[in-house]
């Protein structure tokens, strides 16, 4: 009897044990060091020709209102939305990918904020929450297109996975607005994004590799694999990193997880004694990263954050050697301006290129409120919202 | 584990017999020479003590784990219950140093709580406890993600932070003594003694069996249930540690029911009860952190710590296995 219990424990663990972990089914660090640079292959989401064109946007000159960098576009190509032209108020609807993150959970207050300001034009705001996962929103984003609404926002789990709901959204006749993550499909009328990934992948990998001491070791930490955004800046860092011949000694995910990004900080100084650069592709974990080094008692290396506001305290504290590209929350009110202007017939950019400001030691205290939680980020663009600043804390 | 007093203290040796604590420790013996092969720094004191800090809770969670097993139960709800507790520290603290006390002493009472329930619902309402204690793993982490929309909010205090994170600097010899190691001494000495009371050899033979116990005297439902809230306490205490060690965090507990039942069988314990020592349990942890440190200086990816768990499980009930058949 109990060795019968016990098997049949042992097999609940095992089948438990598979599905309760998430670990990456590749391991990162072995397929990097199969290359000399430590860096492995380049990811396939890289094209060249929107790196370069991302690098060029960095020093572009946005066209649109300064004090309003939501609103504002870089390199505009215009088009044509009359066909869409409908009177208001209008029934917005939205499916999320999530609000899994606290850069998702400040967007979405931002979005909710625009709303509420535009409140006179929209009569319904739909949101639908698909938890992270691709195959909800897909579930999510059918059911969504026979609920009336007059425009559809989204902002897709997956690149891939989501691509032929949104096609199918774009048939359904209506306007579909895509922002944040992309899709691989021209058929929406506009995406909304800043820079992108790699201008924030760059920015981080050049600041890195020129501060650190030369030859020193790198390691690269990132979220998940297969969100565009993601993978091209890692891509771009990776580009900086070669050209810069630096060590790269570990390119790890961490799920966007303060523990577990620790953990692999702590065992990367253990195993190397200790690391001179971190290049994290979301600055949601750095404060993680940087107390990994305190806590083994090391300086803590050159490397890039976020805006989030508990990173930029820490950076000022303790004096770090640090910048932060940003992916700007402030994205998340453009997709219902935009939604009003195509429901009104005005011409909209597509892409639409938001401006991508990067936080440095120049400007660093002009972005740090310490009034907000930690949790918050620099560039909500929402200070001029209704329900600001208790709506964020 | 304050709340239930060793009534009696014999002073006896362990004996060594099959469940004994001699072959983890020659296992973390033969772990320790690898290390010190590969990475002699490792074994300098300070190192030494921050492994051993950041060793403590699942050291602690292997011992409430031992006590469930021991009884002849699992307890697999550890880890998530462990997130639940750090992700309920965060939003009622707040970042608020004056609220770390009163949350500590919640968070230990959640914990009791939910082993209260495990323990009821597996041994009144007769449910077998891996499907308890999986239900109540699913129940906490659906409620958290509920609770908290998907993402941590508020902020763990500095107060609250250094029970996990803070060490007694310049100690001599030693260097540095991390909190979490005399949290984890303090309580590993209470847990040996209890084992060594009335209660532990009752939870013992509960383990071993559970109609003789019953015929004897023993209110078996009540000794389990005991077992389980003293899990769901060291489940507390180690998410104390363990978000004062990394923040706030989705993930703070993810996967460490494994670890502690890993650890709990690899130190002679036997899945199904009856057998083993409260410190081989917690040795076994010991030894399962070093076993992850070693891969880690050889390099081999952290992907593989399932990998290597499971193989260990199934090793050891195969070992069990063939040892009580041939008893």
């Amino acid at each position: 009897m109990r060795r019968s219990m016990a098997a049949l424990a042992a097999v609940t663990l095992l089948s438990l044990a598979a599905c309760a972990t998430d670990e990456p089914a590749a391991s990162p660090s072995e397929s990097a060091s199969a290359a000399g640079s430590g860096t492995g292959e380049q990811s396939k989401f890289f094209v060249q020709a929107d790196y370069d064109a991302e690098l060029a946007l960095l020093n572009a000159a946005p066209t649109g209102p300064a004090d309003k960098p939501w609103e504002q576009a870089l390199n505009p190509t215009m088009v044509d939305t009359a066909k869409f032209k409908k009177n208001g108020p209008y029934k917005i609807c939205f499916s999320n990918a999530a609000l899994n993150n606290p850069w998702r959970q400040v967007g979405f207050k931002t979005m909710q904020a625009e709303v509420e300001a535009q409140k006179s034009r929209i009569k319904e705001f739909v949101h639908v929450d698909a938890e992270g996962k691709d195959q909800k929103q897909i579930a999510d984003i059918n059911d969504l297109l026979g609920k009336g609404c007059d425009a559809l926002i989204v902002s897709p789990n997956t690149t891939a996975t989501l691509t032929p709901a949104v096609e199918a959204a774009c048939q359904a006749g209506l306007p579909v607005v895509v922002f944040d993550r992309g899709v691989n499909t021209k058929c929406p009328v506009t995406f909304i994004n800043p820079i992108g990934g790699y201008g924030f992948g760059h920015v981080g990998a050049e600041f890195v590799s020129q501060k650190m001491k030369p030859g020193g070791k790198v390691l690269a930490l990132r979220i998940l694999p297969g969100v565009d955004v993601l993978e091209t800046r890692w891509s771009a860092a990776k580009v900086a990193f070669d050209k810069a011949k630096v060590d790269v000694v570990g390119v790890e995910f961490t799920d966007g997880d303060p523990a577990k990004t620790k953990k692999i900080v702590d065992d990367y100084i253990q195993r190397y004694g200790t690391i001179d650069g971190v290049w994290m592709d979301a600055g949601a974990v750095a404060v993680a990263a940087v107390e990994a080094f305190q806590d083994a008692g090391k300086p803590v290396p050159p490397m890039n954050g976020e805006d989030q506001l508990d990173f930029l305290k820490i950076w000022k504290d303790k004096q770090l050697t640090a910048i932060a590209p940003t992916y700007p929350t402030y994205q998340w009110r453009t997709p219902i301006i935009a939604a009003l202007r195509i429901l009104d017939g005005q011409q909209v950019s597509s892409p639409w290129k938001l401006p991508q400001p990067t936080v440095t030691q120049d400007n660093l205290d002009q972005y740090l409120d310490a009034s907000m939680p930690p949790l918050h980020y620099a560039m909500c663009g929402c200070t001029d919202l209704p329900g600001y600043p208790q709506r964020w804390k | 584990m304050q709340t239930v007093q060793p009534r009696s203290l014999p002073l006896r040796l362990p004996r060594v017999r099959p469940g004994g604590v001699l072959p983890i420790l020659a296992i973390l013996a033969v772990l320790l020479v690898l290390v010190g092969f590969r990475q002699p720094d490792f074994l300098a004191p300070p190192s030494l003590m921050s492994f051993l800090g950041r060793s403590a809770p699942i050291i602690l969670l292997a011992a409430g784990q031992y006590f469930v097993i021991v009884s002849g139960e699992f307890d697999l709800s550890v880890g998530s219950l462990v997130t639940a507790q750090v992700v309920v520290a965060a939003r009622l603290i707040d970042s608020d140093p004056a609220r770390t006390w009163p949350v500590v002493l919640l968070l230990l009472a959640f914990g009791a709580l939910v082993g209260l329930v495990n323990g009821l619902v597996t041994t009144r309402l007769r449910v077998p406890s891996f499907i308890t204690t999986l239900g109540m793993f699913l129940i906490l982490v659906g409620a958290v993600y509920l609770w908290s929309d998907g993402a941590p909010k508020g902020g763990l205090s500095e107060e609250f932070r250094r029970f996990g994170r803070r060490a007694f600097e310049d100690v001599p010899l030693l260097g540095r003594v991390p909190y979490a190691l005399l949290v984890l001494v303090v309580l590993a000495v209470g847990a040996v003694l209890l084992m060594r009371s009335d209660f532990g050899r009752t939870l013992v033979a509960v383990g071993d069996n559970p109609r003789a116990a019953e015929l004897s005297g023993v209110r078996v439902w009540r000794t389990r249930t005991v077992a389980f809230i003293l899990s769901g306490l060291a489940a507390a205490v180690a998410a104390i540690l363990l978000g004062g060690y990394s923040g706030v965090s989705f993930q703070a507990g993810a996967g460490l029911e494994f670890g502690a039942i890993t650890a709990v069988v690899l130190g002679g314990v036997a899945l199904g009860g009856g057998r083993g020592a409260v410190v081989g349990a917690m040795l076994g942890a010991l030894t399962l952190e070093l076993l992850f440190a070693l891969m880690n200086f050889y390099g081999v990816s952290g992907a593989l710590k399932s990998t290597v768990q499971g193989g260990i499980i199934l090793l050891a009930v195969a070992v069990s296995a063939t040892r009580s058949s041939s008893r």
